[in-house]
């Protein structure tokens, strides 16, 4: 059985392909792990494996995938990590899970989250925090921890996440595995339960980079029923990319500086990687954006401010919770909500109830899409000049479970590197670049609006150099 | 700078219901988190377009024609209080009371 765990998940989907592999061995293998998980990376686990159902012809090999909460399955558990919808199964399943299905892909779980998306360590769920498989006293980071934990553990060869402000990439990098949020607009949307629209965007979190290409190859496209995603230029190809000759790298000053606050450790293995990129070929240059720091502030306006409306949703009528059905129809609304909602998801309903309020619109919300539109200017300009961007995923490794719950605003700063390439809609991928007192660190790229492919060889030359062993988690 | 009046003013508007503790928990939470928001007033933002939007979406209309949606039944069936009325059927809710402006 170790065996097959050991198989990539495009490995795995090769050998049953081949016929070297049955499908349904392998899902079972990958189940019993995630049934019997101590890590809490998992909110439902599939009951069998499937029927004999002809995986072997299909791009995908029936090869198991692990599911963020907040993806509508139907029939499968979908609470978005909170309370408010305990009990919920869709009657419908969102669009990237039913295109990664209808590939061959097998429904193996659902995984914790932070609720609605909001936290960057998965300590904000109604099912309790994940633990990190490197160190269970510490965090897997967020919101897509349970994904990040499943795949590094080995229980699961692969999952899929949400990144609203780092959420794909920051757990990737805190659980040593390669994590990529795409251009916003290249995955449909439809039947993810909503945080932030203008900035939510699902993507693979895998072992390897050519993993996670070959999930997204089968995500991406336009899709009639999210009229904010677009048809994807071209195709996503699997990287072959050996060397970076030619790749002109910047690094922004802003963001890897004393502003970032970037711990010694992670500046160690950050710095190494880029010497290392210098050695394949690339070029490796300071680059400016200016307006870089003021991400933070301007996305925890915007951010807030788009879940306050899409959580107003969230009111005892359609779905979910109801508490005292028997008050007046508004008390309901308070009561409920008050009930189903957790400490975090109350606060950024609060602060974007009052971003959005008469007297502050201007100056809050108003101001934080102008700062949006000076970020996106920068990355624009810097891409003038270079090919891709690289930062520090997160300024830290994994801290210990409960260290940053008391500091809001402490939490916040994680978000430091990965929210302006959010607010830009612009693709970034983290893989893992080493340890820091044992601990996995993440390196980040980010490159222009549908650069994924360039994205995706660059980070395949790095890793395959870096040659990152992923392999102690998995026990 | 978000006192207890307005904490709960902003809680109404959300449409919810916060206790003692958590009304001054919200005050001091949030106006440490605004205190470093601030920090975009600094910028100059003279003559900036504001970006509701990253990526630019053109010719996002459909035609509109009917579409098949949910079955009523599985539409209904979260519902905490689904009703069964002459008219039809529909999401069941309270009483709209004094509190409702």
């Amino acid at each position: 059985m170790s065996e097959l765990i050991s198989l990539t998940a495009a490995e795995a989907a090769a050998a049953v392909r081949a016929g070297e592999l049955d499908a349904r061995e392998l899902f079972e293998a990958y189940r019993a792990r995630a049934a019997a998980e101590n890590l809490n990376a998992f909110t439902w686990v599939a009951a069998e494996a499937p029927e004999a159902d002809g995986a072997a012809d299909t791009p995908l090999g029936g090869v198991p995938l692990a599911v963020k909460d907040l993806f509508c399955t139907e029939g499968v558990p979908s609470q978005s990590g909170s309370r408010i919808l305990e009990g919920y199964r869709p009657p419908y399943t969102a669009t990237v899970v039913e295109r990664l299905l209808g590939a061959g892909a097998r429904l193996l779980g659902k995984t914790n989250q932070d609720e609605f998306a909001m936290g960057s360590s998965n300590e904000n769920s109604a099912f309790g925090p994940v633990h990190n498989p490197w160190d269970r006293a510490r965090v897997p980071g967020g919101s897509s921890g349970g994904s990040a934990a499943a795949v590094s553990a080995g229980l699961s060869p692969w999952a899929i996440g949400t990144d609203t402000g780092g959420s794909i990439r920051q757990p990737a990098a805190l659980c040593g595995v390669v994590g990529l949020k795409p251009t916003y607009g290249a995955c449909s949307r439809y039947g993810m339960i909503a945080f932030a629209s203008s900035l939510d965007q699902a993507g693979p979190l895998t072992r390897t980079v050519t993993d996670a290409a070959l999930l997204l190859s089968h995500m991406v496209g336009r899709d009639a029923r999210d009229a904010t995603s677009v048809a994807f230029p071209g195709q996503i190809e699997l990287p072959r990319a050996e060397d970076l000759k030619g790749v002109r790298l910047g690094v922004p000053e802003e963001l890897v500086g004393e502003a970032g606050g970037v711990e010694p450790g992670v500046r160690r293995r950050f710095e190494e990687t880029l010497t290392l990129a210098e050695r394949l070929g690339a070029t490796v240059e300071p680059c400016r954006l200016p307006h870089a720091p003021h991400a933070l502030a301007a996305y925890y306006l915007i951010a807030p401010a788009e879940a306050s409306a899409n959580l107003a949703r969230f009111d005892g009528v359609r779905y979910g919770l109801r508490v005292n059905g028997d008050a007046d129809l508004v008390a309901m609304y308070e009561r409920t909500r008050a009930a189903g909602f957790g400490a975090e998801v109350k606060r950024r309903i609060m602060l974007g109830t009052y971003a959005l309020s008469s007297g502050y619109y201007d100056a809050y919300y108003g101001t934080a899409q102008k700062v949006r539109t000076k970020i996106a200017e920068d990355f624009r300009a810097a891409f003038a000049r270079f090919d891709l961007i690289a930062t520090p995923t997160s300024p830290w490794v994994a801290f210990e479970l409960g260290a940053k719950t008391t500091d809001p605003l402490a939490m916040y700063l994680n978000d430091f590197c990965t929210v302006p390439m959010s607010l830009a809609g612009i693709p970034a991928l983290s893989l893992p670049c080493g340890l820091s007192e044992g601990l996995p660190v993440g390196f980040q790229l980010a490159g222009p609006a549908f650069s994924e492919n360039r994205l995706l060889a660059v980070g395949h030359a790095l890793e395959q150099a870096i040659g990152f062993d992923s392999g102690a988690a998995r026990r | 700078m978000l006192d207890r009046a307005q904490v709960l003013h902003v809680a109404r508007l959300a449409r919810l219901q916060l206790d003692d503790s958590e009304v001054e928990r919200m005050s001091r939470e949030l106006s440490k988190v605004l205190g470093h928001i601030e920090k975009i007033r600094e910028l100059d933002l003279h003559d900036v377009p504001p970006t509701s939007h990253a990526v630019e979406v053109t010719g996002a209309l459909r035609a509109d024609e009917p579409q098949p949606c949910l079955p009523v039944e599985a539409a209904l069936a979260a519902a905490p209080d689904p009703v069964r009325v002459q008219a039809g059927v529909g999401f069941g809710v309270p009483t709209p009371g004094q509190a409702d402006e």
